[in-house]
């Protein structure tokens, strides 16, 4: 239609950019989780996905080398570098706790002290106080403290002070006996590696749960389509009575929920012995992927030219010989879109496989593992989750960018009349 | 007996049964049962073609029947005991349910799916295969946006706790927010609006379907139809809303409701985002809170969306029987 008279320029731009925007907006979320799933978790709780080529300043807690302690009035004294011999790397802050790794900034001193201060009753008493002070000066006191006790004096605890290039010196109350924790706010180049994928694929019985996806999908794709090929072309070319109201019914069954067959169809397969089990839930599988099957093969079938058909027939050929000669070979577009469908929905299916498979960890499949171990289990480690939402849908996504063609066609044989 | 042996047994059994009982039964009836050489060559034929059809049909007769007829009325009996199925409470579970506030809060969530998201869904979809009909990249824009229909809800739940993550390092909205200075907010416990953020979820992923089948019907519209309203001097929203919309208007219908069903199924996302607390629950994942250990009040529910589909299944029947 770019022949169309009267179709303004200006507004191309206005249609380029808002179908622009509307992709970005489709997009965004996915590109977060990829990124995310290849970053590094500590980065990935520091700076958002977007800033993910940027360096971070990240927290790290170091423990330098043990070196010379020295004695410095009542302190005892470490010093050395906190990035070690090679020396290279910058703190932008430190603290001495993990609770506040960031305390102060660099080219100062930080340090907890022990304020002394007298009870009601005049009984001397200490509290712990912490700040920061320059290097070369000394801490400011507040007068009371917190209870609103008159501070008389102080004394160091301990203390560090921290140069921006990793020097720092360390004073001590106590003759240390281990080397200290530091707390160092650096800036981290960023950091992209494959260790969530790692991560999630060895240690945490997701390739057992990819295995599982595998043994569901395939044979609840493949019988399927064979049953419903044959019930298809029943109902597209054979006569028999109450072949419409077969058909009718088919497209009735199309919109059941497939809720109600849970706890009925679970029943039964409990006596009959089935249980929740992978035979169970390829045959629950069969049964809810059947009606869409029957749907889109017959009214594919229908299409097909009578000519052949009938002349085969004329030829001698049975039924079943047309049907596997040549309604078969001819359908194959049908037959790939709905096994992509069919594919689609029991890879990406939660519920039935909560249902009808045993419910301990060898039988999950990737879906029940992500939503009811990973998210518990690792709710906060983001990148572990990515990780294994990728696994997870890296298979539909290849075979959608794939088979596109027909699954598209399937959806318009399926839908529009 | 490893997974990956027994499922390709599985396979070769299932497949191979599957072929054999049609190969098997077809070849008995016409050498066996009605063999066409004896004497009534003519009746036997004919008595073969009658049982021909049903040889094909029996599988998925019986498939359709045992998973998805047979719940219909067994769902409906079992809903009618108590919790253990052994004491007929006649309608006591449904009686219950509906004077309880979660249910009545999932049944009102559930209304707001079945409205907000095929609306939503379609509305996004016919604007992108609108816009997308002239450009050059269009095709490459339909795959990205059509892309999440192949992601599993699991999937596209854990995609956009990402982008509703309350931590304003992780939520890109929260980061946004952040950067204009606002104070971080969990979208999933906001009342009311959680249930719109979830449910946008389902508009990402369903989108793509409609805009497919909306694209494909707007391309299948005439071209005379249009070049008269240009030559009438209808302007492009006319174009678009006065011709074009009506045109399409049945395939339209049909995306509504075809992504209506699918939101009355869905359960996978309310389940993965929230597990239904902050009032979000909707009909199926309310269920899921009684599967397993109270079948009565489950099926009770399952009942309560096969009630709801059922006008919709009916009209589809009688557009079936219409068009055979």
């Amino acid at each position: 239609m770019d022949n169309i008279a009267g179709k303004k320029s200006g507004l191309s731009i206005v249609t380029n950019l808002s179908v622009l925007a509307l992709v970005v907006l489709w997009l965004i979320p996915t590109i977060g989780l990829l990124v995310s799933s290849f970053r590094d978790r500590e980065q990935i709780s520091e700076t958002g996905w977007w800033l993910a080529l940027f360096p971070v300043e990240q927290a790290v807690r170091i423990t330098p080398e043990m070196g010379d302690v020295t004695q410095e009035g009542d302190l005892y004294v470490v010093s050395g570098n906190v990035f070690g011999a090679d020396g290279s790397g910058s703190v932008a802050a430190f603290g001495i706790t993990s609770r506040a790794p960031g305390a102060a900034e660099a080219g100062q001193t930080y340090g907890r002290l022990k304020l002394e201060v007298l009870d009601e009753d005049g009984e001397p008493d200490t509290e712990n106080y912490e700040t920061a002070w320059p290097v070369d000066g000394t801490p400011e006191i507040p007068e009371t403290d917190e209870d609103g006790r008159a501070v008389q004096g102080y004394t160091i605890d301990r203390a560090l002070t921290m140069q921006p290039n990793g020097d720092y010196v360390w004073r001590q109350a106590s003759e240390p006996r281990r080397a200290p924790a530091l707390y160092v706010v650096s800036t981290q180049p960023p950091d992209f590696g494959l260790q969530n994928y790692e991560t999630i694929l060895t240690s945490n019985n997701m390739d057992q749960a990819f295995i599982n996806t595998l043994t569901v999908t395939i044979p609840a794709t493949v019988i399927p389509i064979l049953i419903a090929a044959f019930a298809a072309y029943a109902l597209a070319w054979m006569e028999f009575p109450g072949r419409g109201w077969l058909v009718a019914i088919v497209v009735g069954l199309l919109v059941v929920p497939l809720q109600l067959a849970l706890v009925p169809m679970l029943t039964l397969h409990n006596k009959i012995g089935i249980g929740q089990s992978f035979v169970g839930i390829w045959l629950a599988h069969t049964g809810f992927g059947l009606p869409l099957a029957v749907y889109i093969l017959r009214n594919y079938m229908v299409g097909l030219p009578r000519d052949i058909i009938e002349s085969a027939k004329v030829d001698g050929a049975t039924d079943f010989q047309v049907f596997t000669r040549i309604v078969l070979p001819l359908s194959f577009p049908a037959l790939a879109s709905f096994a992509i469908f069919q594919f689609l929905w029991t890879w990406n299916d939660l519920l039935v496989a909560k249902v009808f498979l045993p419910s301990n960890s060898e039988s999950w499949v990737m879906t029940v593992k992500i939503a009811d171990d990973l998210l518990g289990s690792r709710g906060g480690d983001w990148g572990i989750l990515a990780a294994a939402a990728f696994v997870s849908i890296a298979v539909p996504l290849l075979v959608f960018f794939a088979m596109q063609k027909y699954l598209v066609r399937g959806l318009l044989a399926g839908s529009v009349k | 007996m490893s997974p990956i042996v027994q499922g390709i047994l599985t396979i070769i059994i299932g497949v191979g049964g599957c072929i054999g009982y049609f190969y098997a039964s077809n070849i008995l009836l016409d050498r066996v049962i009605f063999p066409p050489k004896t004497d009534d060559q003519g009746r036997n034929i004919r008595r073969a073609t009658m049982v021909r059809p049903w040889l094909f049909l029996l599988p998925a007769i019986l498939a359709l029947g045992l998973y998805l007829v047979y719940p219909v009325v067994g769902s409906f009996l079992r809903s009618l005991y108590n919790r253990s199925g052994e004491e007929f409470v006649g309608l006591g579970n449904y009686v219950q349910m509906f004077s309880e506030h979660g249910f009545r809060v999932a049944l009102f969530n559930n209304f707001l799916w079945v409205v907000f998201v095929p609306a939503g869904a379609t509305f996004f979809g016919l604007l992108v295969a609108q816009l997308t009909d002239r450009l050059k990249w269009g095709n490459i824009a339909k795959s990205l946006i059509f892309m999440p229909m192949a992601i599993s809800f699991v999937g596209a739940s854990l995609i956009w706790k990402f982008v509703y993550a309350a931590d304003p390092d992780i939520g890109i909205i929260n980061a946004i927010r952040d950067y204009f200075g606002a104070a971080p907010v969990d979208p999933m416990q906001i009342p009311f609006w959680n249930n719109f953020f979830i449910m946008f979820i389902m508009v990402w992923m369903q989108t793509g379907f409609a805009m497919v089948i909306l694209s494909a019907a707007l391309r299948g519209i005439p071209e005379e139809t249009i070049e008269a309203a240009i030559i009438d001097g209808a302007n492009p929203f006319q174009i678009f809303f006065r011709i074009k919309v009506p045109q399409i208007a049945g395939t339209i219908v049909v995306v509504w409701t075809t992504i209506t069903f699918l939101t009355l199924k869905v359960f996978d996302i309310v389940y993965t985002m929230t597990g239904g607390n902050f009032d979000t629950e909707i009909l199926p994942s309310y269920m899921m809170d009684y599967m397993f250990r109270d079948d009565g009040r489950a099926t009770a529910v399952a009942f309560v969306i096969m009630v709801i589909v059922t006008p919709v299944m009916i009209w589809n029947i009688r557009q079936a029987r219409r068009e055979l």
